[in-house]
């Protein structure tokens, strides 16, 4: 007679967990955890004492004392008498300015590349891939000051402006390109002119639902409604009527010579276009091989098949390749934007008052408060480039393979 | 030492601040040479020569120091610190002492515990501009663009000076007195803006230096001088006195030509026997050799000499002596008494 008893359970024994492999990594693991936190609390124990040796505390004062400097781009009121912690809000919202800019671009580039380097056409393929190797393989910090000395050295200064017969004259009368950035007119927004705005929003949502209809109307039946001038003109007909109804509320703040300067209108400043301008051709490089490499990935089956149901090649391109290639370019594009916004860091080299410049650079130094302002300045990085992954995560969640 | 030695390759923004506090005297001396911050280049004050070798008015009491500890005024090696970098620098023991044309501020001195030892240049922030603007004042200038260099205390002066005569400005943020020359140059800002010596020995690098103006306003008191760590009495000590000795060494009329004379036995002045060292113990009561000045001295000369030298009316810089005259001149020098 056999007796069927279960295998006998083996006790837990300290030696199992070097033994067994089904502790060990967990043992090693601990160890591991152990030896990170004890250094990480030597590293700070060590800090702490030698602060004290020197006579110094961490403290978050300063911030509310003011800043006596003043800062070239402010996108809030600001003076040197404001405090270090409004320098430093200035310098979050010229950081977020310049990525998003620059995040906007670089993704147009990018894209346009991208497409470009898979044309059918020799030049227009190796110019690309030109464009590519160069801009991806030098640092960017280079292009950064590459770009802005060409601007600095290239375009007139504003006094090459005065006199009669200047060496230097405004586009149509309104627009200067010196050596310290573009002026442009700025809008006046008079009483009324929220109306004309609201048009123009409303316009926009207009132009979607036409395109939506004119879909649905081509699904359905077959019909195919013009799209390009009727979306033209639902976007700008309504709104330039009602601007021309209110009484002209909006006028244009001309750029005029005045002193040392251009005063008047809308100034962008050479650091931002060239700290924009730069992160965007460089980053605009990588992205591209993203968007390469995601092309590439859609099988040439999908090309054929659309090809074969007599789609023109822009279309394949736009309503099957793409859409099936953002599957591949969104998690890479994330890391680009991340990149693009830590990049933003290098803003100093041409004077463009990032956080960096503002917290990391002036405040720092004025109040000699370096482990303070690092660890802001690290949690703001942390914070946005968090943020940043998180809607991007989103998005991608979007477009990704629907799994049914 | 060693966990500032350890922590050396982690440094993350200052985390081994204050870590070599005391016996800086003896590091150098172990070492055998003298870690100097000096600026990344300003002629006259402080720049590498066409050979390399590092000349200029701060250099030469970095050189004095070093004479003065170790014999040999060669025994230096320079770190070149921008604005920004300097004071880490000095606070994490990576420099001995920092003699870069600093201002000695309350805040300096007592908050960011540093020492100030003395003062070898009293100077005041000017303003230079290029001729064809045709401004003669520092009130004409309204609206202009600014450059200047950031993380230095004339970037407060100038938003204080701007904002007391009710004046607009766009300043322009420079790392370096060479980038903010470039752009200066370049026309990128009308104005540039630093201490009045600075502005002089920009001045002389430029191809046409007639083509620019230094405006008469002084907008600010800039007492430049070396400085070094808190907390290390010993060692600031010996910088302080060095440079006390090239200052009465002017006074007492001892020069590098006549110094050899003068120390090989004691003469008639208790004073000068006293500072070079034939007469009482001076150089022990620092750790220092009897004959510590002696070698100081001749290691670039006197006060008057290493600023005639580097940035005197001879030289291209041709900066007056002003406020930087012995007392007995009507200038500020003015030693306490070797004794």
């Amino acid at each position: 007679m056999t007796t069927l008893t279960d295998p006998p359970q083996e006790s837990f024994r300290p030696s199992m967990l070097l033994n067994d492999t089904r502790y060990r990594s967990y043992t090693f693991q601990f160890i591991a955890l152990i030896v990170l936190i004890s250094i990480i609390a030597y590293l700070g124990y060590n800090l702490v004492l030698n602060l004290r040796a020197a006579g110094l505390n961490i403290s978050y004062e300063f911030l509310g004392e003011p800043a006596g400097y003043d800062i070239n781009q402010t996108l809030v009121e600001y003076t040197s008498r404001s405090s270090h912690l409004t320098a430093a809000i200035v310098g979050i919202l010229n950081t977020l300015l310049v990525a998003f800019l620059a995040c906007a671009t670089a993704t147009i580039f990018g894209v346009i590349a991208g497409v470009l380097r898979l044309s059918n056409n020799w030049l227009v393929r190796k110019l690309m891939a030109g464009y590519v190797e160069a801009f991806r393989n030098v640092p960017v910090l280079i292009w950064i000051i590459i770009i802005f000395t060409i601007m600095t050295a290239v375009l007139p200064a504003p006094r090459a402006f005065r006199g009669e017969d200047a060496d230097a004259s405004m586009i149509l009368g309104s627009i200067a390109f010196t050596n310290r950035g573009v002026y442009v007119p700025m809008p006046i927004w008079g009483p009324g002119s929220m109306v004309v705005v609201v048009t123009f929003i409303l316009s926009i949502v207009g132009v979607f639902a036409y395109r939506a209809y004119a879909k649905k109307l081509l699904f359905d039946t077959g019909k195919l409604l013009p799209m390009g001038w009727p979306s033209l003109a639902i976007l700008f007909v309504p709104s330039i009527l009602m601007f021309f109804i209110m009484g002209q509320p909006i006028s244009l703040d001309y750029p005029e010579l005045g002193g040392f300067n251009f005063s008047g209108g809308l100034q962008i400043g050479a650091p931002l276009i060239a700290l924009w301008f730069a992160l965007s051709i460089y980053t605009g490089a990588f992205i591209a091989e993203n968007v390469r490499a995601g092309i590439l990935a859609v099988s040439k089956g999908q090309t054929e098949a659309a090809a074969s149901l007599g789609l023109r090649p822009r279309r394949i391109m736009n309503l099957v390749i793409l859409p099936q290639a953002l599957r591949v370019i969104i998690p890479p594009l994330i890391s680009q934007y991340l990149n693009i916004t830590k990049n933003s860091s290098l803003a100093i080299a041409v004077g463009y008052a990032d956080i960096t410049a503002t917290l990391g650079g002036i405040t720092l130094n004025q109040t000699g408060r370096a482990i303070e302002c690092v660890l802001l300045l690290m949690l703001f990085y942390l914070l946005i480039s968090l943020g940043i992954s998180a809607v991007m995560n989103v998005y991608n969640n979007a477009v990704r393979l629907k799994e049914r | 030492m060693k966990k500032s030695v350890f922590l050396g390759a982690l440094t993350v923004a200052g985390l081994t601040a204050g870590a070599a506090a005391a016996a800086t005297l003896d590091d150098v001396k172990a070492r055998g040479t003298l870690n100097c911050g000096v600026t990344t280049g300003l002629v006259g004050f402080a720049a590498p020569d066409s050979n390399g070798n590092w000349d200029g008015f701060d250099v030469g009491v970095c050189r004095a120091v070093a004479a003065a500890v170790l014999g040999d005024p060669q025994a230096v090696e320079f770190v070149p610190t921008t604005g920004k970098t300097r004071f880490t620098a000095l606070a994490s023991g990576e420099i001995d002492m920092l003699a870069r044309n600093t201002t000695w501020t309350f805040s300096r001195d007592v908050d960011l515990k540093f020492e100030f030892v003395g003062v070898n240049y009293y100077d005041g922030q000017g303003f230079m501009v290029p001729k064809e603007l045709g401004v003669s004042s520092a009130k004409d200038l309204d609206g202009a663009t600014v450059c200047i260099q950031t993380g230095t205390t004339t970037e407060l002066n100038l938003a204080d000076y701007f904002r007391k005569n009710s004046m607009n400005y766009e300043p322009v943020p420079i790392e370096t007195n060479a980038e903010a020359q470039q752009q200066y140059l370049a026309g990128a800002c009308d104005v540039y803006t630093t201490d009045a010596s600075g502005l002089a020995a920009t001045r002389a690098a430029f191809e046409d230096p007639s083509a620019h103006v230094l405006l008469p306003e002084i907008v600010s008191k800039e007492p430049l001088g070396p400085l070094v760590r808190h907390g290390d009495n010993e060692w600031g000590d010996v910088v302080r006195w060095t440079l006390n000795a090239l200052i009465a060494a002017e006074e007492l009329g001892v020069t590098s030509a006549n110094i050899a004379d003068m120390a090989s036995a004691a003469g008639d002045s208790p004073e000068i026997n006293r500072l070079l060292g034939t007469e009482g113990n001076l150089g022990e009561m620092l750790g220092l050799e009897a004959d510590w000045a002696v070698k100081a001295i001749s290691a670039g000369g006197n006060y008057g000499e290493l600023f005639e030298k580097n940035i005197g009316e001879t030289t291209p810089i041709g900066l007056a002596r002003g406020l930087n005259a012995q007392w007995t001149d009507g200038g500020l020098l003015y030693s306490p008494p070797f004794r």
